[in-house]
């Protein structure tokens, strides 16, 4: 269901993001350039040189000073963006840290890309995995409407003055950043009643003074901390009130913390995140067609991880292959390592066949995703730990 | 799978600067924006530079199109530039029955041998290209040719693509490139 003004553009997950900035009216932007993040920036310079945007746009030297501007730009009570990708997501990240303790709320948008070394400009998502315990919530979107949509969301989610921390909209790069698609732009009115002028919970004020980058000891550093843990926790109810509200505005479901696909009854579940699980989703039509009892479950939120709903599904399956387009170097992959805590003192849990792949733009082809589900079918419940590199 | 979904798969070859990629994003937005379908298009990802070789893809079908992987089995093939035969293997993957659509002054005889189960089809785009648009950049002229080959689209959406895609001073230009090279196919 489109809404009556909304119109409908043949543009790159990118372009709608752009497209979100603006009608989340953004009141300043302050980015580096870095590919393949660098188009969605560049059509928000357009947007606001064409006097489409009422937008300031900072150009900053670093992606540390673009965040550090982002966070005074909320302290003075005001909307903010950033984007970027890998080395410049990486050169962020002491802020990042700073932004969540201080329960900043923020909104970037990372198009996840290798990090080097290897030098790579492809994609994979090395770079947000990394971030993960930052403090910040970290959304994976499949298509280019996903990310628009997510964008919009993610201002109230973050706002929210029961969350009041940073979000992380994650897209992935070149398959979904670069690849024009059918991409219904909603029509600001709309967009102004989901989303109202930001109202903060403090801003700086001359006339009434007192710190905001506080210091703090012993109880009164936990009890900080702690109250963080409840609002990110808490954070997982607001993502799905935010996105039912949405749906019933706009017309497009994104089911919450994770979506099932065709999970009824499957032996064997392929566990994603991002825009792969687009191929996933015909991997798991088909398979279905050939009398294979398999599903797709499509992790959107990485942080609040969703464990109770991840439990519920996977104690109902044999076995679990779990793609990861990142590595915890000695260890495995972080979303098979998440899922298998998740799972901790389940009677009878699966089989978790992690798989790593997709790295640096590598291409993970219908074939290959029928590869790691047939692997799982076969797979018994118990079986000792699989990890496998599938790109060579 | 793709057959039961009537996917077309269009792999465009040509060189940096030929306008390959905005080719793809045209063929796309015509079938997306006004016949109603779902496309996607999307440039080779690797590194480009003016002169080498490049590809670009488009997707086209009448359901929601999710799979993200690149193209190997294209049903549909364009090449902007016939030097382009010695080069690279532009039949590599192709589904039995593929068009191919080929710019150059030679007739399909007089090509390399390509295999019997392709449909082959030669334009001379430079020409049409450089009379209507001043320029050799032959993507218009040969998504016209693409449309009296193949049907894929309408050309009357190829002429709102045009116009939507491209800058309003070389709109009118790059459309009559297009019904050129529509007519010369179409032998009209």
């Amino acid at each position: 269901m489109a809404t009556e003004m909304s119109t409908r553009k043949f543009i790159t997950a990118n372009e709608a993001v752009a497209q979100a900035a603006k009608l989340a009216r953004v009141d300043v932007v302050a980015a580096y350039p870095i590919t393949p993040q660098t188009s969605i920036v560049e059509k928000i310079a357009k947007y606001i040189a064409d006097g489409e945007m009422d937008a300031d746009y900072l150009k900053v030297e670093s992606e540390h000073s673009a965040l550090t501007a982002c966070m005074g730009v909320r302290m003075a009570g005001a909307r903010a963006f950033t984007s970027t990708s890998s080395q410049g997501l990486e050169y962020m990240h002491e802020m990042l840290a700073y932004a969540a303790g201080g329960r900043y709320p923020l909104v970037l948008v990372n198009v996840c890309r290798s990090v080097a070394l290897p030098w790579s400009i492809w994609g994979d998502q090395q770079d947000a995995i990394q971030q993960r315990d930052t403090g910040w919530i970290q959304i994976f979107t499949e298509t280019g409407q996903e990310a628009l949509d997510m964008v919009l969301q993610a201002y109230r989610i973050a706002e929210d003055h029961r969350v009041l921390l940073p979000v992380m909209v994650c897209l992935d790069s070149f398959i979904q950043s670069h690849t024009e698609e059918l991409v219904e732009i909603p029509d600001q009115a709309t967009v102004d009643s989901f989303l109202p002028r930001y109202d903060p919970v403090v801003t700086l004020d001359v006339d009434n003074p007192y710190s905001i980058s506080v210091g703090g000891f012993g109880k009164h550093y936990a009890h900080w901390r702690e109250e963080q843990q409840e609002a990110a926790e808490k954070a997982a109810g607001v993502i799905v009130e935010v996105g039912d509200e949405f749906g019933r505005i706009f017309g497009r479901h994104y089911r919450g913390l994770i979506e099932e696909y065709r999970c009824d009854g499957a032996e064997a579940v392929l566990f994603a995140m991002g825009a792969v699980t687009g191929t996933a989703r015909d991997v798991v039509d088909e398979m279905r067609d050939e009398g294979k009892a398999v599903g797709l479950v499509k992790v959107r939120a990485f942080r609040p991880f969703p464990v109770e709903l991840l439990r519920k599904v996977a104690s109902q399956v044999k076995a679990a292959a779990v793609l990861d387009r990142d590595c915890s170097w000695g260890y495995e992959g972080a979303l098979a390592t998440d899922l298998k805590a998740a799972l901790y003192g389940l009677s009878s849990p699966p089989a978790i066949l992690n798989f790593i792949g997709g790295l640096a733009g590598a291409d993970v082809p219908p074939e290959r995703m029928k590869y790691m589900l047939d692997k799982a079918l076969a797979a018994e419940r118990g079986t000792t730990p699989h990890l496998e590199f599938i790109d060579r | 799978m793709n057959q039961k979904r009537h996917l077309e798969e269009v792999r465009w070859h040509g060189r940096g600067g030929q306008g390959a990629v905005l080719g793809a994003s045209m063929l796309g937005s015509a079938a997306a924006l006004y016949e109603g379908k779902y496309a996607v298009s999307f440039p080779s990802f690797g590194a480009e530079r003016r002169g080498a070789p490049v590809q670009a893809f488009t997707r086209i079908s009448d359901h929601a199109i999710r799979t993200r992987s690149q193209i190997y089995h294209p049903t549909t093939i364009i090449v902007l530039d016939d030097s382009l035969l010695s080069v690279v293997n532009i039949t590599d993957g192709a589904q039995d029955g593929a068009s191919i659509l080929i710019n150059t002054r030679k007739s399909a005889e007089q090509l390399p041998k390509m295999p019997a189960s392709l449909n082959i089809t030669t334009v001379d785009a430079t020409a049409i290209a450089r009379e209507f648009i001043g320029v050799a950049i032959v993507n218009t002229a040969m998504l016209g040719a693409l449309v009296g080959a193949t049907g894929i689209v309408g050309l009357d959406s190829i002429e709102k693509a045009i116009a939507g895609t491209l800058p309003e001073k070389i709109v009118e230009r790059n459309i009559a490139a297009a019904q050129a090279a529509y007519r010369k196919i179409r032998g009209e």
